[in-house]
């Protein structure tokens, strides 16, 4: 079985593993990192969306061999030890989940939103931007609401929203 | 109100684990030694099963059980546990559904047998290698040709795959109203099939303990319980007291994960065959393929009005397609989930309802969010605008002049409504939907070349499922009653028991916001325990928008009982007569002292018995109890939905979406909105978006999410939402339900909108663009004629 080295939430990873594995299974399976998520075969769904080298991708059909040397973020390592991340609190306080089984792809989708558009995104944008991730609970009006205030706080602007006034 | 009580905006306590990863749904769960499963699925929508070769799969390890090892194991038959009669009085006619087929298959995905292997990989190649040799048969996929003289019978027991002929009403007054009638609006309607597609799929993980002889499931399950008891009594894979099922956090259900589907009970008859922890999880075209389905209804409906639009009489007959088998609750939803909500919010004197329940060579049909209620409100709600349009009224005072304003209100079709005002949600609605411009923005629209047009939906709905007698009169074979338990620590801090179940509702919130406010204890010292039938003695799950007008009551009425116990034991405390002991804001008082104990010494009194003689009051703080709800709740609202079409391209834009809705006493503002915007979010899906589609042969071309349209984001517009309450009077807190209310109130208005912009009621659901551009050409044609 070949080798695959990675970075993983800053932690180097080495592993030898069958040449099929996704990356998704990379990280649930033999990191256990289960925060990642599955929820279809087709890459329609998001609930799997990691950062490999920055940028935002489904693990779902990345092979974890091509991405041999990466350094991937999880949602496990968003928040800074206790401390929850602006947009991870944002979510909180805006009420931008339900289940929270599409919640960390939404999270890492967002945090690539912020990077690639800014810290002042118009609802227009971010609904745009959020077309490869599904929501079935929220009707996606909190999560849009959500990661408006997450990227104005990740830009040190006024604190996040009040969602049920 | 208190900072955490009743009526707070309280932020989720569940939300921490949520957003950091750190959830735990049932596929992020392992057991030393699991095999995974891979199930063998029919690709024939019909077909005889000649034989199941596995001779080639030799790999150590790899275990192949086929519906013949199952039927040789006698496990038994899934069910479908409500007894519907037909007209003759002739029961319902449920076929076996064995969880692996043996004999035939009768849909596309059936499973047939099961592969287990150290890894799903591997248990995936060695299913390549079994051979599965199957005699095609013709199938029949469209309800509406289930009984046709020619079509295939798929189940012996239903000749003419009819399952029952069903009806409501009074026929006899229901015709003599339309024959006096000055007006009939009609309506044919497909009331389209839906996939309910939570983003969790579903997941099943079994295990055997033989030193005693015992079963764990990890299920992703909305009522444990209930799975446990349909497993245990009927599939007899275990005992009861010999099964535990496990729901930890659950991703969506919808409905979906109501049902007991062959996979769980294959898993756990498997994990004893082959002596190891069994984990499946569906992928998501299997979803697709085994989750039962929504809706599926086609009908023909007329609507009796005067001329001034008083609504005279209703006349509706539905074809409703159950699919291959009779899922557990199907038989329930277009029967008692569907007629008896057909008076909408009206004075309707007289309706007839009758529904025709067919098999199809498709997924099984069962319940998916409103169950019933929303095929229900679309019938109304459209013969409403077309009725008031048909007549030149405005659709707003149409439904002002037909509403119910006296309670309680005995329907036609069973319910009596308890409470409501539903003048003030219209009136609320709209104002936030600005109602009065309409015309000035629609002719801005009209200058940039768009059609815009506005559309309402008042809808009503039976929640707050339901009161034990009145469904087991009805054929259900549960009570639907709720438990708590109520377990103080000796540290003053609360452990709540309830047989509800949340799967994004947030319990653990909104149920410790009750238990603060009325303990007087911060949110943080409550916890709430749901989801394992180890912990909770019984309980009936979550569906129906049930777990807070039902859920919430057992609470309340186990805290009654602990406050009880509570005081006794301060009356020792405090050495004064026990009808002398006031509770107020966590706090224990002797009428007209300065005498007090606080709740968490009185907690500990409680434990350490010292004040008391055991014979007397017996020790600890712990209190149980079983609350029965004794009617079902009504919320209401007004949905209006303003569009903006292309005529061009027949592109709908929904431009904006104005609610009011009546939940009773609402617990979390912040929550309940975000269950509002999730139903209108499903809703709005049926209207334009979604449909599962079948070819003639039964093959699901909507298999995936690349051909089945899923709501995203640039759906829609920010929601307007707003409340109006009126208290539900048969519960102690007032609350109605709000779980449903999106999907059951929104297709109607979308569609009621649609058509009003284009000048034609001739759009069936999803309205693509499409289907929204070819009336609009109907409608140019026939004005051109």
């Amino acid at each position: 079985m070949p080798a695959v080295s990675l970075t993983v939430n800053g932690k180097p990873v080495i592993a030898d593993i069958d040449p099929r594995t996704l990356l998704v299974q990379f990280l649930r399976e033999n990191l256990r990192l289960t925060g990642t998520h599955v929820g279809c075969d087709t890459s329609q769904c998001g609930a799997c969306v990691v950062h490999v080298n920055g940028v935002a991708m489904k693990s779902c059909t990345l092979l974890t061999l091509s991405v041999d040397g990466a350094n991937v973020l999880t949602i496990e390592g968003v928040a800074t030890g206790d401390k929850l991340h602006p947009m991870q609190e944002a979510f909180r306080e805006n009420h931008g989940l339900q289940c929270g089984f599409c919640t960390p792809g939404m999270i890492m989708s967002a945090l690539d939103i912020v990077r690639r558009k800014g810290h002042e995104l118009d609802e227009k944008t971010i609904r745009h931007e959020l077309d490869g991730n599904l929501c079935r609970c929220t009707g996606y009006h909190n999560i849009v609401k959500a990661i408006a205030a997450g990227a104005r706080a990740m830009g040190g602007g006024a604190p996040t929203q009040q969602a049920a006034e | 109100m208190s900072a955490t009580g009743i009526g707070a905006a309280v932020r989720r306590k569940e939300d921490i684990r949520f957003v950091t990863g750190k959830g735990h749904y049932t596929d992020d769960f392992h057991r030393p030694g699991e095999a995974y499963a891979w199930f063998i699925r029919s690709p024939h929508a019909h077909a005889r099963i000649r034989s199941v070769d596995t001779s080639a799969v030799k790999q150590p390890n790899v275990h192949v059980l086929t519906g013949a090892d199952l039927a040789a194991d006698k496990i038994g038959n899934l069910i479908c546990g409500w007894m519907i009669h037909s007209k003759d009085g002739s029961p319902m006619k449920m076929a076996p559904h064995p969880a692996l087929a043996s004999q035939k298959v009768c849909h596309v995905g059936e499973p047939v047998a099961v592969v287990l292997a150290d890894s799903l990989a591997e248990a995936r190649d060695a299913a390549e290698q079994v051979r599965v040799d199957y005699e095609a048969l013709p199938a029949v996929a469209d309800p509406a040709k289930a009984k046709d003289a020619g079509a295939p019978q798929i189940h012996e027991v239903a000749p003419r795959n009819t399952i029952y002929e069903w009806h409501l009403g009074d026929k006899q007054a229901t015709d003599a109203a339309f024959a006096s009638a000055k007006h009939v609006a009609k309506l044919d309607l497909i009331n389209n099939r839906l996939v309910p597609n939570a983003i969790e799929p579903r997941a099943a993980i079994a295990e055997y303990d033989s030193g005693t002889d015992s079963f764990t499931l990890w299920n992703t399950t909305q009522n444990p319980h209930v799975a446990r008891l349909v497993i245990a009594a009927f599939v007899g894979v275990a005992p009861e007291h010999k099964l535990r099922v496990i729901a930890p956090d659950v991703g969506g259900g919808f409905g979906s994960k109501i049902f007991i589907y062959p996979e769980e009970v294959v898993s756990l008859w498997a994990s004893k065959r082959i002596g190891r922890p069994v984990k499946w999880v569906a992928q998501r075209s299997e979803s697709f393929l085994t989750d039962a389905h929504g809706r599926d209804h086609v009908t023909h409906a007329e609507l009796a009005l005067d001329e001034a639009g008083k609504m005279l009489g209703l006349r509706v007959k539905t074809i409703a397609n159950l699919g291959a088998y009779m899922s557990t609750f199907s038989s329930s939803v277009p029967t008692y989930l569907y007629a008896t909500l057909l008076s909408g919010q009206y004075d309707i004197p007289h309706i007839y309802c009758e529904v025709d329940a067919v098999y199809t060579n498709t997924v099984p049909v069962d319940a998916y969010r409103g169950a019933g209620r929303p095929e229900a409100t679309f019938v109304v709600e459209r013969l409403a605008e077309i009725g008031a349009r048909e007549l030149g009224i405005d659709p707003a005072d149409l439904r002002k002049r037909n509403f119910i304003k006296g309670f309680p209100h005995q329907t036609p079709v069973i319910m009596t409504y308890d409470a409501g005002d539903y003048n003030a949600s219209l009136q609320k609605a709209l104002e936030l939907a600005d109602y009065k411009n309409f015309g000035k923005r629609k002719r801005e629209s009209a200058r940039h070349g768009k059609l815009r047009g506005i559309g309402f939906s008042a809808y009503i709905e039976a929640c707050g499922i339901a009161p034990s007698q009145a469904v087991g009169s009805l054929g259900c074979g549960v009570g639907l009653w709720e438990s708590a338990e109520v377990r103080v620590n000796p540290t003053g801090s609360v452990e709540v028991l309830t047989g509800t179940h949340s799967h994004g509702q947030g319990h653990e919130t909104t149920f410790a916001q009750l238990v603060s406010e009325r303990l007087g204890i911060p949110i943080d010292n409550v916890s709430i325990v749901h989801g394992d039938t180890d912990k909770v003695q019984f309980g009936m799950g979550t569906y129906g928008s049930r777990s807070g007008a039902v859920g919430m009551s057992a609470i309340v009425k186990a805290l009654d009982k602990v406050e009880a116990k509570a005081k006794k034991v301060a009356s020792h405390m405090l050495e004064a007569a026990e009808g002398d002991i006031e509770f107020k804001d966590g706090k224990f008082t002797v009428t007209g002292t300065d005498k007090s104990a606080a709740w968490g010494e009185v907690a500990l009194n409680a434990y350490i018995a010292h004040k008391f003689a055991g014979q007397e009051l017996e020790p600890g703080l712990k209190e149980g109890a079983f609350y029965d709800p004794t009617n079902f709740t009504f919320p209401s609202g007004v949905h209006i939905c303003e569009v903006e079409i292309d005529p061009g391209t027949g592109q709908t834009e929904i431009v904006a979406w104005s609610a009011v809705d009546d939940f009773g006493v609402v617990v979390n503002p912040m929550i309940v909105e975000g269950q509002v915007h999730g139903g209108i979010a499903q809703g709005v899906g049926q209207a334009l978006l979604e449909g599962a589609v079948y070819d003639r042969d039964g093959q699901l071309m909507t298999g995936s999410f690349m051909d089945y349209t899923m709501p995203k984001a640039e759906n829609f517009p920010p929601f307007r939402i707003d409340t109006t309450v009126t208290r539900c009077p048969s519960n102690p807190l007032g609350i109605k339900g709000c779980g449903e209310a999106g999907a059951i109130a929104s297709p109607a208005a979308v569609i009621n909108a649609i058509t009003h912009a284009i000048g034609s009621e001739d759009v069936a659901m999803p309205a693509t663009p499409q289907a929204v551009w070819a009336a609009l050409q109907k409608t140019k044609t026939r004005e051109a004629a």
